[in-house]
């Protein structure tokens, strides 16, 4: 739809990015010159977050009922990072993700009745009830897994890239991971070798402040994207507040990475909504600074706001969105919560393909 | 990888030289086992490594998952501390935790075993710390072979195999067809027959075991059987237990260390499984439980000897 291009007028009474998370660092301005988003990609992106947000508080009270085996972590407050990147991607790119995973699947593609009854232990699960909310993958999407273990993900797609640039399939993979993983040695080592190995690879560091229960200004030393600098690649920091600037700011990386120009770097701030588990009191954050992170930091908001002060999407189509995600979600708990445990013959299954 | 164009060397010197001034083949990794296959594949598929265990290893796995067939070369298995993660809590669960909708085709080849005077962290037998992980396959050549046939089965197999060479066996000498073959992942050989009693052994320990037999033949006229499992994970339980059933004595030769090892193992396996058919205790001969020294005068009591494993299956006897 060549028609359906729009530029967001420059001045208008759109949001800044430096109210974002972290004061004491001027981030970039968010970019309102010359960002075009076709109208459908704009209500495909509000659709997306939409859709995880909703997945994620529903979540919250589903984990409430006791029907839901083990924690869940929760992704909502950081929609923007896993939609405003995944939107450059293609089913032949790869992303891996963290424990904090839902957000990155369903930006990926995944689809939500199958994560639903996976996290619910079912048999028509994503990965059939055996893998969980930490190990929701599908490959056909190319999601490569949320993965249990923090910094578990950044060498997994060296080895997707490494596929991508060896059977020269045009694709890329993205890393996503916490500002936890950023002191795990993994990440360190993948940043070097998809350097080394000239990977096409984006690397994004998803920062909201803490790493479980420990704040992030006392456990990163230094500067994370100047870390990632120190490698030679291509390093950004982006308030991930703000879907355009992350949008932004994707679309250079990608492109970076797809033609073959090596690694990128992103550093993504925005706070989570939710403790570090469903379960978790979140006591070690101010209530003002959870306050704050729903009433000034919400990306939902945030991107409601500018694109109805700039006229792009009406208010009621963004309303009959925000009753489709409940909807979907709503039918994705009614199916998982009538599905099927896995049967006891599953527990021997899949160890191997062929095993004596 | 003439076969496959998917195949692909991945490690630490596997080439040796890139980047470097000189010979751009230098190494063809530390024991030369790749060497010369550079001129052939080229770069894009014989891939140096920085000294980044986690990463590549990492890598391997990932790319097992997305379509290619890596052969990752972790020098010696004792590094395997420093990318232990990648092995056993991703490449080894994919498939299990992705509800079967994977394969993770990864052959990870490392030496193991003392002997050579490299002292505690080059030294170990580390095997029973991969068997232990369900969804990793692991196998221990004793033979040339053998070596060729397991390992194009290991790189035609579509589950992570860890392939175990012991450094000592490298200068080992034997008739190896120049066609490919495979040779089946849990299928046992017995190198040797006889009715008195079973060796089991693992590895270099086949070598070992046969030279002890050898010697209870000759000089106390007991006839041995050898088993070599070939690969512990999955472990040829059938043969094991047929030929401990039919002698009633056994020994267990293994490198590893004695606690949880693979020597235990088998050894509860037969209690288990064959118990009423034994004459005699089953007898373990390991190393103890030690670290592995660097003195050549302690190192040489450390790993079992044919002598060790001939005094244990005569003691059955007395």
């Amino acid at each position: 739809m060549p028609n359906d291009e729009v530029s967001l007028p420059a001045g208008s009474d759109l949001r800044l990015a430096d109210e974002g998370l972290v004061q004491s660092e001027a981030l970039p301005r968010s970019p309102l010159q010359g960002m075009q988003l076709a109208l459908t990609d704009l209500a495909r992106a509000y659709r997306t977050m939409r859709l995880i947000r909703s997945f994620e508080e529903r979540l919250a009270q589903e984990v409430g009922t006791g029907d839901v085996p083990g924690a869940v972590h929760l992704y909502a407050g950081q929609e923007a990072s896993a939609v405003g990147i995944c939107m450059h991607l293609t089913e032949r790119d790869f992303i891996s993700s963290t424990h904090r995973g839902h957000g990155h699947a369903i930006a990926k593609g995944v689809e939500i009745n199958g994560m639903m009854a996976e996290i619910f232990g079912r048999a028509t699960g994503t990965c059939r009830g055996k893998g969980g909310s930490m190990h929701i993958a599908d490959l056909d999407r190319g999601m490569l897994g949320a993965n249990g273990i923090v910094g578990g993900g950044p060498p997994l797609v060296c080895g997707a890239a490494l596929t991508a640039k060896t059977l020269n399939s045009g694709g890329v993979a993205i890393a996503f991971f916490g500002d936890g993983a950023f002191n795990q040695g993994t990440t360190a080592e993948s940043l070097n070798l998809a350097m080394v190995w000239k990977l096409p690879a984006v690397f994004v560091a998803e920062d909201n402040g803490m790493g479980e229960a420990t704040a992030s200004s006392f456990a990163v030393a230094g500067d994370i994207t100047a870390r990632a600098a120190a490698y030679g690649m291509p390093a950004v920091s982006v308030d991930g507040t703000d879907f355009f600037a992350v949008h932004d700011a994707a679309r250079a990386a990608v492109a970076h990475a797809r033609s073959g120009n090596g690694p990128y770097f992103l550093h993504v701030k925005a706070p989570r909504y939710f403790g570090h588990y469903t379960g978790d009191a979140d006591t070690y954050r101010s209530a003002e600074e959870k306050t704050n992170a729903r009433e000034q930091q919400d990306c939902l908001t945030i991107f409601r706001d500018r694109v109805l002060g700039a006229n792009l999407l009406p208010a009621n189509q963004l309303a009959a969105i925000d009753a489709e995600a409940g909807e979907a979600v709503d039918a994705a708990v009614t199916a998982a919560r009538l599905a099927p445990s896995p049967a006891a013959s599953e527990l021997t299954t899949d160890v191997y393909v062929r095993y004596g | 990888m003439r076969r496959d164009p998917r195949v692909v060397v991945i490690g630490e010197d596997v080439t040796g030289g890139t980047g470097a001034s000189g010979e751009q083949d230098a190494w063809g990794g530390a024991f030369g086992v790749t060497k010369g296959i550079l001129g052939e594949f080229g770069r894009a598929r014989i891939l140096d490594t920085p000294i980044t265990e986690s990463a590549f290893i990492g890598a391997a796995a990932g790319a097992a998952v997305t379509g290619l067939r890596p052969v990752a070369e972790l020098m010696f298995v004792d590094f395997l501390g420093v990318c232990f993660d990648q092995i056993i809590n991703q490449a080894a669960k994919f498939r299990y935790m992705f509800g079967g909708k994977t394969t993770t085709p990864l052959v990870i080849r490392a030496t193991y075993g003392a002997g050579s005077g490299s002292a505690s962290q080059h030294s170990q037998a580390l095997y029973p710390l991969f068997t232990h992980i369900p969804g990793l396959k692991v196998v221990i050549p004793s033979n040339p072979y053998d070596a060729k046939g397991l390992l194009i089965e290991a790189i035609r197999d579509d589950d992570p195999v860890i392939f175990l060479e012991n450094k000592l066996l490298y200068d080992d000498m034997g008739e190896v067809p120049d066609q490919a073959y495979t040779i089946p992942l849990g299928e046992a050989s017995v190198p040797i027959e006889g009715k008195d009693a079973t060796i089991i052994a693992i590895g270099r320990m086949v070598r070992t075991a046969k030279r002890a037999a050898e010697r209870l033949r000759l000089l106390h006229k007991i006839e041995v059987t050898v088993v070599d499992p070939r690969t512990t994970s999955p472990l040829d339980e059938e043969t094991i237990l047929e030929c401990v059933r039919k002698t009633g004595r056994v020994v267990i030769a293994d490198e590893a260390y004695p606690r949880c090892g693979m020597a235990a193992d088998i050894s509860s396996i037969i209690a288990e499984k064959a118990f009423h058919s034994l004459k005699a205790p089953i007898l373990k001969v390991t190393p103890p439980h030690t670290s592995v020294p660097f003195a050549p005068s302690l190192e040489k009591l450390f790993v079992p000897l044919p002598s060790k494993i001939e005094a244990a299956v005569k003691s059955l006897f007395d």
